[in-house]
């Protein structure tokens, strides 16, 4: 991957709430194409590492870069006008809305002509048409009826819409927060596959878990975050994961060699 | 890349049983329903039909019960008249219930705005259109303060607009000094006031432009619900807000908007009930912020907001007339009238509930 | 209008400040059921004038709602708590304020009930009211009179205030129909006769919205209904309206009580048939006076003759005067008219 520039970057993140500092000058990249891994322990700032990077909090000092220009950060609608896509550990999905509805939330197609215009008629057709094709080419179409609420979906296919969403949309990156926490075996299965998929498709994908075999098994490579900075980053091919635990907690020295980017 | 036998760079051993199990995802299961589950589930999918059920079932009951009285065409355009401004309270106040808010202002603003109407038009001397217009945005003005409050002072809609509430009904003490515009008044000076208690005979029906107005405002809110990115957008704040701001909604400026146009319906209802009451009255509607809630209520959209069809309040505010010439028209005594009033509302959240536990 | 109000507020609070500069060791409290009614405006206008005259600290304290108890409560004992002479109260739960009346008087203030006896009516001091019986009974007779014949074959509908019913619905109510000459039975009750002219009674909150809902409601009972009672002149404006809508509001007559200047004003203009006037602002000064009278030397206003009250007076008005009921038209009327 070297030789390549990073797609997403930061330098120097600095956070504060009070006295308590979430983010001490913490560095970031995410290269085109890649699965990155962002672990750590509870309150090693990782949650403001990704809330500042999709927008969700202003950072106090530092810089993030897309595609080498720096990018300033309001709300995570600006993050979503730039094309980075986060799909929330809550979802973010409105439960009473149909699957159509949700997918095109807050960017809604209109009907054409002066009708469209004047009374800014939705194209539910055109949506309905979209968010179908979106999770067929996700091999989601196990999914009947497009307008069907989501809270009448397993926990395993409101994520998979919350993917589709964020794939559907998301141009340059596409940030995953603890997408397999809250589903069972089977279906943390089809959404590991998923993200693959997605990557497949060419987006490069942020990945924040606490699952290590599931890290592990998707991650290109591994950004180990600790007491607010950047620790390590380590290839998953290298390391076991218990290395990767000790080097999270503090019990094993990060390795020189880690720390390629 | 390195060697890769070092991670496991596939399913995870004990995943290696998935591959002789179902492959299917959370599918829905085809099991057999009992009759009572397949109505919650249909229910469920059309909670409007639970109103329609009761207002189809209450008018056949009273039918019998009352006789022609009761089931004529005049009758029914009767109620309609008679619930038309509280129905139109209640269409805004299902506005605000739908983003999980509630506005106990709406009588007020309503009200406030037919007084300042009135003193505009017939002591100011101002041209009556001119006079409606103002109250129109008066009314917009009114909700947008409950707006700012909720959204930008972040205080309770319910604390706002009991706030509100007062304030309203104490500046149109303070411009009415509690006195009505007679009737005979504003036929000399501003008869258009008046216009929307007019009315078009249909046979025996006498259907006020004030019930069509009611029927138009539903009309139009359902189609802006519906079919406009506004709409959703108001669903899905009142379902759950932070969710909605994630996806992208600008929840502030759709609330505000939202207690707006809750705020402009009450303006020209505040019109339409100056036809209704044949004055203008700074006494008549003081209760009616409570009747639209029920209205709402008995409706089926839900006080938690984001659920429920904006028809379901015309239903209801229907229901509700239906239920009082009802049972005046059999000699009911009016205080078995409120009696059944406060069960249906009762039931009606009860049913609400129920139907809300419906599972996939 | 809005520069009327300018003014009106400017003179308020003008008195408010000669008030407090007077620093007047004598201070009255006039407590009224709700700040909605134009009745209960005029009587605190009539209060604070007045006390302005005679130099009277007054506070004014009113419910919400019609029938907002609690308030009137809390009212009375700032009151006591606030040291003044005296309190000018009209009731909204006439039976429920006795305890909270006796702690007043036991602590030496003069309690006088206006417009709407307690019951009993001796647990105030005095009460200075309309007779509203009297006022139904004017109202009745006069009906009655104007059919002459008819009245035998009458179809009356009776617009009352609240399902609560209180004691100044009931008397105009029973008076009205005693008036009229009909049995009443229990004269404390509404709805017990037996009478078959009689189509219904229906509440209005004593307001047009719901004095056309309720004459609507009647109208379809009966809709040959040919004389319409009401609690106030409100309703019976609403009433008409609905009458209006009917296409009959020629047939019918209406009559109402108050004498507010826009219920005379109907008169006038045949709205109305005949309503029974009656004087808040009378009401108010006549307190104020009997406050001021109790604070310099001790004594107690007295009742009319013949009656448990002191009546400030009911006058019926109409421009179709008939033999045996007195009256005045409403020229006269509009010059004694409040609100």
């Amino acid at each position: 991957m070297n030789g390549q520039e990073p797609i997403l970057s930061a330098r120097g993140l600095v956070k504060r709430y009070g006295r308590v500092t979430a983010l001490d000058h913490a560095d970031f990249d995410l290269y085109p194409g890649e699965i990155l891994a962002v672990i750590g322990d509870n309150g090693a700032g990782k949650s403001s590492l990704i809330k500042a990077l999709s927008g969700a909090i202003r950072i106090d000092e530092g810089e993030i870069r897309l595609d080498g220009k720096p990018v300033h950060f309001h709300s995570p609608l600006q993050a979503r006008e730039v094309g980075i896509e986060t799909v929330y550990q809550n979802l973010a999905l409105s439960p009473a809305l149909s699957i159509a509805d949700n997918m095109f939330l807050g960017r809604e197609i209109y009907a054409g002509g002066l009708f469209g215009r004047l009374f800014r008629k939705l194209d539910h057709k055109k949506m309905q048409d979209v968010a179908r094709q979106k999770l067929t080419d996700l091999g989601l179409m196990t999914i009947q009826n497009i307008n069907q609420a989501v809270e009448t979906l397993s926990g395993g296919q409101r994520q998979g819409v919350a993917v589709a969403r964020a794939a559907a949309f998301g141009s340059k990156v596409v940030i995953m927060d603890e997408p397999t926490a809250a589903l069972g075996v089977k279906e943390s299965r089809r959404v590991l596959e998923l993200i693959k998929d997605v990557r497949s498709r060419g987006l490069p994908i942020v990945l924040i878990s606490h699952n290590m075999p599931h890290v592990f098994e998707v991650a290109d490579r591994i950004h180990i975050h600790r007491l607010g900075r950047r620790h390590a980053i380590i290839r998953p091919q290298d390391f076991s994961m218990s290395d990767a635990v000790a080097i999270m907690t503090g019990a094993m020295e990060p390795p020189e060699t880690a720390e390629a980017a | 890349m390195s060697d890769a036998s070092q991670a496991p760079r596939g399913p995870q051993e004990f995943e290696t049983a998935l591959n002789k199990s179902d492959t299917r995802v959370a599918e829905f299961d085809v099991r057999e329903r009992t009759l009572f589950d397949r109505a919650q589930h249909f229910l469920h999918g059309n909670p409007t039909m639970v109103p329609v059920i009761v207002l189809v079932l209450s008018i056949a009951a009273f039918g019998i019960l009352a006789g022609t009285k009761f089931f004529s065409a005049f009758n029914m355009s009767l109620i309609m008249q008679q619930v038309s401004i509280i129905g139109i309270l209640a269409a805004a106040q299902s506005l605000v219930i739908l983003t999980a808010g509630i506005d106990l202002s709406v009588g007020a603003i309503m009200v406030l705005m037919s007084v300042i109407m009135g003193n505009l038009a017939v002591f100011a001397g101002l041209p009556t259109p001119l006079a409606i217009l103002i109250g129109f945005a008066g009314g917009a003005g009114a909700g947008a303060l409950n707006g700012f409050l909720v959204t930008k002072i972040k205080l309770p809609p319910f604390i706002v607009t009991l706030g509100t509430w007062n304030i309203f009904f104490a500046l149109n003490l303070w411009l009415s000094g509690a006195q009505s515009i007679r009737s005979q008044t504003l036929d000399e000076v501003a008869p258009l006031l008046k216009i929307f208690g007019d009315s078009v005979r249909i046979g025996n029906a006498q259907i006020t432009y004030g019930s069509i107005l009611m029927i138009v405002i539903f009309a139009i809110l359902w189609y802006v619900l519906n079919h406009t990115p506004w709409g959703r957008h108001v669903y899905a704040i009142g379902d759950d807000k932070e969710a909605a701001e994630l996806s992208g909604i600008r929840t502030d400026r759709t609330l505000i908007s939202v207690y707006m146009v809750a705020g402009l319906v009450c303006g020209i209802g505040a019109w339409a009930s100056i036809g209704r009451v044949g004055s203008v009255s700074p006494q008549s509607f003081q209760e009616a912020n409570l009747q639209s809630i029920t209205a709402v209520v008995i409706g089926g959209i839900s006080l938690f907001g984001g659920r429920g069809s904006i028809l379901g309040p015309l239903i209801g505010a229907l229901i509700v007339g239906v239920f009082n010439s009802g049972l005046r028209l059999i000699g009911v005594d009016v205080l078995w009238q409120v009696f059944a009033i406060g069960w249906l509302t009762i039931i009606a959240v009860g049913i609400d509930q129920w139907i809300r536990k419906v599972s996939a | 209008m809005m520069l009327r109000k300018l003014l009106l507020a400017g003179s308020f609070m003008a008195a408010m400040g000669a008030g407090q500069a007077l620093a007047a060791d004598v201070s009255a409290c006039l407590i009224t059921k709700t700040d909605i009614n134009p009745f209960f405006v005029k009587m605190k206008e009539g209060a604070a004038a007045k006390a302005g005259e005679l130099g009277i600290e007054l506070q004014t304290y009113a419910g919400k709602i019609d029938g907002d108890h609690e308030t009137q409560v809390q009212a009375i004992e700032t009151c006591i708590a606030s040291g003044a002479k005296g309190i000018l109260l009209t009731a909204s739960d006439t039976k429920a304020i006795v305890p909270v009346v006796k702690k007043a008087r036991d602590a030496g203030l003069l309690v006088i009930a206006l417009d709407t006896p307690l019951e009993p009516i001796d647990a105030a001091d005095a009460t200075f009211a309309t007779d509203n019986f009297k006022a139904g009974e004017l109202i009745g007779a006069w009906a009655a009179k104007s059919l002459g014949d008819k009245a035998a074959d009458a179809k009356i509908a009776l617009l009352d205030l609240a399902p609560s019913a209180p004691s100044v619905d009931v008397l105009r109510d029973q008076g009205f129909l005693k008036g009229f000459g009909i049995d009443i039975k229990d004269a404390n009750k509404i709805g017990d006769e037996e009478d078959a002219r009689i189509v219904g009674h229906d509440v209005t909150n004593g307001n047009e919205e719901g004095g056309r809902k309720a004459m609507e409601n009647l109208l379809q009972r009966d809709p040959d209904i040919n004389v319409v009672y009401t609690i106030n002149e409100p309703a019976a404006a609403g009433a008409y309206e609905a009458l209006k809508s009917f296409g009959k509001e020629s047939d019918v007559l209406i009559v109402s009580v108050d004498g507010g200047c826009p219920g005379v004003q109907n008169v006038k203009e045949g709205v109305i048939g005949a309503t029974s006037q009656q004087y808040p602002l009378l009401m108010a000064s006549l307190g104020i006076e009997a406050i001021k009278a109790w604070a310099d030397s001790g004594a107690k206003p007295e009742n009319s003759p013949g009656l448990d009250f002191f009546n400030t007076g009911v006058t019926l008005i109409t421009d179709k005067p008939v033999d045996g009921v007195e009256s005045i038209d409403s020229a006269e009327g509009l010059n004694k008219c409040w609100g």
